[in-house]
């Protein structure tokens, strides 16, 4: 948070991503519009129709709301859960913070990596998973905790992590 | 309603649920239904037991059998076994001291050490009925208080009542929660809110999200409550949007609201109207902090404003609004219902009540417990959270989450509440405690704090902004055996800058996990330094852990 960013993508949707009807952005702003607040809510049903959120979606937004694209921009990167850039099929988002990192949480990142040969931060070449590092995910009594699309899995160990991603190829 | 002869608990919190709970659950239902026992034996969902490092947990009622670390395989056994022949499955018995070989003895749950020293006012169903249904919450009192409130108490009289209570913010800061309702009562206009802050983002906390996965009517209960007090309308519930479980259950129970008229216009006939809306965080600690929380709600980055004017006066969308946390609210209805004296006979004279804590780290029971507050460590590290795992030795605690403060042994004795615990330079906050046992290294795990803070920086203002940055990149030199000279000055010097310059309380208090643990254990950090040595031994992966890049959708 808080690093500056350059905007990724040239305004059209990427070819190999899932196409997306720029109307179905229409529909998800016209549900919204009058309610205060609403860029929030309105960019995360964005992000489950588009995937991301891409410039091009940004902009119709921004225009649906009546909003500047600096404003909608600047709170797409703000929050990580938002992405302007497209992810692997599954992110896998590890928690990094004190109460895992003490359980183990390393060598659960390390058998991570070494099976994914990726870092944080990148996706694998067949685009199935993107590894993240997270703070804590609220499931500190299971811990070390990890993330996979939105269930969590606890306890784990190098080995048991494994297991896990198995049930993702 | 039906009767029947047997109820069996099992736990769908959250932590369970990533234990194959749900095929526990499902075995169990089908287990019954074979031997024809449906109309006999309820299996019920329930919310949080507490003992999360021993999921999934069933309980079996009227006898109160507490079986722990169930798998689906173990289940016809169970239906057999207790269910049919009333025979107790010794070997899923919880055992207090686990590990000590053979089968454990039978004890009634309230007879454990984990349960004896609690008092659950907070957790009074979590465990006990099943969240999904508004039947059992009113069966157990629920929206009685509501019910005594509206019919029988003015607004400033359920001000009044809970600012003699005593009850303080259990977000963090321990704030009167009478005296902010009164100061958004007093404050002038008509439109005014009632916030629930559920952004629980503290590492080594997770109550706000078992309360509303285990009682979320408590909690909606509580922000009525709190509207009719203050003359609010409307209430917001904010929660991190990594708890779908906990957003499920509580749209859910609004909808039920709803239907009953606890929620909506005209509640209980008395011309109140009230509803709630929950909006969905997207991934920001620093968004729990209420004036950044409310710029996320009226669509912003999540920026903290500069206090005065308080939420009270000026609030969300610019009205008088009162923010209060998951925990905080779900005390409201007992208050009411009980009465503030009631509520002073539990805890101390400054902080009365109880305080939900999480237990993590290396002790016997990880998990979720409440307790009086003004208890000490010592009790509860050795008492309920059963000991150090191993039966290793304690070094140290960290208590209020990574930005609380870091005690030692010498001071186990000291009761915990928001006043004692600032007192020996820590903080109560959220209610997290860490426990560390001797094997790990001190200043390994004050690198990871450091860096939490650095990632969780909104950068708004210089002062945490940079100095998170610098904290930790301090931190990484001295675990990686590479400190200069005057690190350690540096250090302290930046520590007071920050929690004097910060914006708010993020800055200010990240130093502070790292001022108190080089207070009790300098001469770990000596080692690092000046002998190059880390005395625990852990400390090496760090130099490989700090070449990889940090995450970040930003690069
Ligand atoms: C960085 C930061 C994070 C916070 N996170 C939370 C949180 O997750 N939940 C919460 O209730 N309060 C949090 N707080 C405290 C809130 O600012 C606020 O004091 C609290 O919501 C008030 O409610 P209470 O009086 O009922 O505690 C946080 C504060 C800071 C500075
Ligand atoms: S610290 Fe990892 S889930 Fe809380």
């Amino acid at each position: 948070m808080g690093k500056r960013v350059r905007m990724p993508g040239n305004g059209a949707p990427s070819e190999g991503l899932k196409r997306v009807d720029p109307e179905a952005i229409d529909t998800i702003v016209a549900a919204h519009a009058g309610h205060e607040g609403a860029l929030l809510p309105v960019l995360r049903e964005v992000q489950e129709v588009v995937g991301y959120l891409p410039e091009w979606a940004l902009k119709r937004v921004a225009l649906g709301l009546g909003l500047s694209l600096s404003r909608v921009y600047g709170v797409a990167t703000f929050y990580s859960l938002f992405t302007t850039k497209p992810k692997g099929q599954y992110v896998i988002r590890v928690c990094e913070s004190a109460p895992c990192h003490v359980q183990g949480a390393q060598e659960v990142i390390n058998a991570l990596m070494r099976e994914l040969g990726v870092g944080f931060g990148e996706t694998t070449p067949d685009g199935r998973f993107t590894l993240e590092a997270v703070s804590c995910l609220g499931t500190c009594g299971v811990a070390p905790a990890v993330m996979i699309g939105d269930r969590v899995y606890g306890n784990l160990t190098p080995e048991t992590v494994l297991t896990v991603l198995e049930e993702y190829s | 309603m039906r009767m029947f002869r047997a109820h069996v608990l099992v736990c769908a919190g959250g932590s369970c649920s990533l234990k194959a709970n749900r095929a526990v659950q499902e075995r169990l239902v089908s287990e019954v239904e074979k031997r024809g026992l449906s109309d006999e034996i309820k299996v019920v969902e329930t919310g949080c037991f507490g003992l999360c490092e021993q999921g999934p947990t069933v309980v079996v009622y009227p006898e109160g059998v507490l079986y722990c670390k169930v798998t689906p395989d173990d289940v016809p056994e169970l239906v057999d076994e207790h269910l049919l022949k009333g025979r107790f499955v010794e070997r899923l018995l919880y055992q207090e001291e686990p590990a000590a070989g053979g089968a454990a003895a039978y004890q009634k749950i309230p007879e454990m050490d984990f349960f004896r020293g609690q008092v659950r006012i907070v957790l009074r169903n979590c465990g006990l009925i099943d969240p999904e249904s508004i039947e059992e919450y009113i069966g157990s009192g629920g929206y009685q208080a509501l019910g005594k409130a509206l019919a029988k108490m003015t607004p400033a009289q359920v001000v009044d009542e809970v600012k003699a209570s005593g009850l303080r913010g259990r977000g963090g800061a321990g704030f009167p929660t009478g005296l902010k309702w009164e100061f958004a009562s007093n404050a002038k206009g008509d439109v005014k809110y009632i916030v629930c802050n559920a952004d629980e983002g503290e590492p080594g906390t997770f109550k706000d999200r078992l309360i509303l996965e285990g009682d979320p009517h408590a909690v909606l209960e509580g922000m009525v409550l709190t509207g009719y007090a203050v003359g609010a309308r409307k209430g917001y519930v904010y929660i991190r949007g990594e708890y779908g479980l906990s957003i499920e259950r509580l749209e859910q129970a609004i909808h039920q609201a709803r239907e009953q008229g606890f929620l909506g216009s005209d509640i209980f006939g008395s011309g109140f109207d009230f509803d709630v809306e929950v909006r969905v965080g997207a991934g920001a600690y620093v968004c729990g902090e209420e004036t950044a929380l409310l710029e996320s709600l009226e669509g912003n980055r999540g920026e903290p404003r500069i206090k005065p004017p308080y939420p009270a006066q000026v609030g969300l969308f610019g009205k008088p609004t009162v923010i209060n946390n998951v925990e905080t609210l779900a005390n409201v209805a007992p208050i009411i219902s009980n009465g503030a004296n009631w509520f002073r006979g539990y805890g101390t004279e400054r902080c009365p009540g109880t305080k939900v804590f999480t237990l993590t780290g290396d002790i016997v029971n990880e998990g979720l417990i409440e307790v009086p507050m003004g208890i000490t460590l010592r009790e509860v590290i050795f008492g309920i959270g059963g000991g150090i795992r191993g039966g290793r030795q304690f070094k140290m605690a960290q208590t209020g989450g990574t930005a609380g403060g870091c005690l030692s042994a010498e001071l186990l004795d000291v009761p915990m509440d928001y006043d004692e615990l600032s007192t020996v330079g820590s903080a109560l906050g959220s209610g997290a405690l860490l426990i560390l046992d001797d094997t790990h290294c001190i200043v390994d795990v004050a690198h990871v704090f450091a860096r939490f803070f650095e990632h969780e920086s909104c950068g708004k203002c210089t002062p945490c902004r940079e100095g998170t940055m610098r904290l930790s990149e301090i931190m990484a030199r001295i675990s990686a055996g590479e400190a200069c000279q005057g690190d350690l000055e540096n250090l302290e010097a930046l520590a007071r800058t920050m929690s004097m310059a910060s914006l708010c309380p993020l800055g200010q208090s990240a130093p502070l996990p790292l001022t108190s643990t080089l207070k009790y254990f300098r001469d770990e950090f000596d080692a690092h330094i000046n002998d190059k040595q880390c005395p625990v031994g852990t400390c090496r992966s760090l130099a490989h852990r700090a070449a990889l890049v940090t995450t970040g959708k930003e690069e």
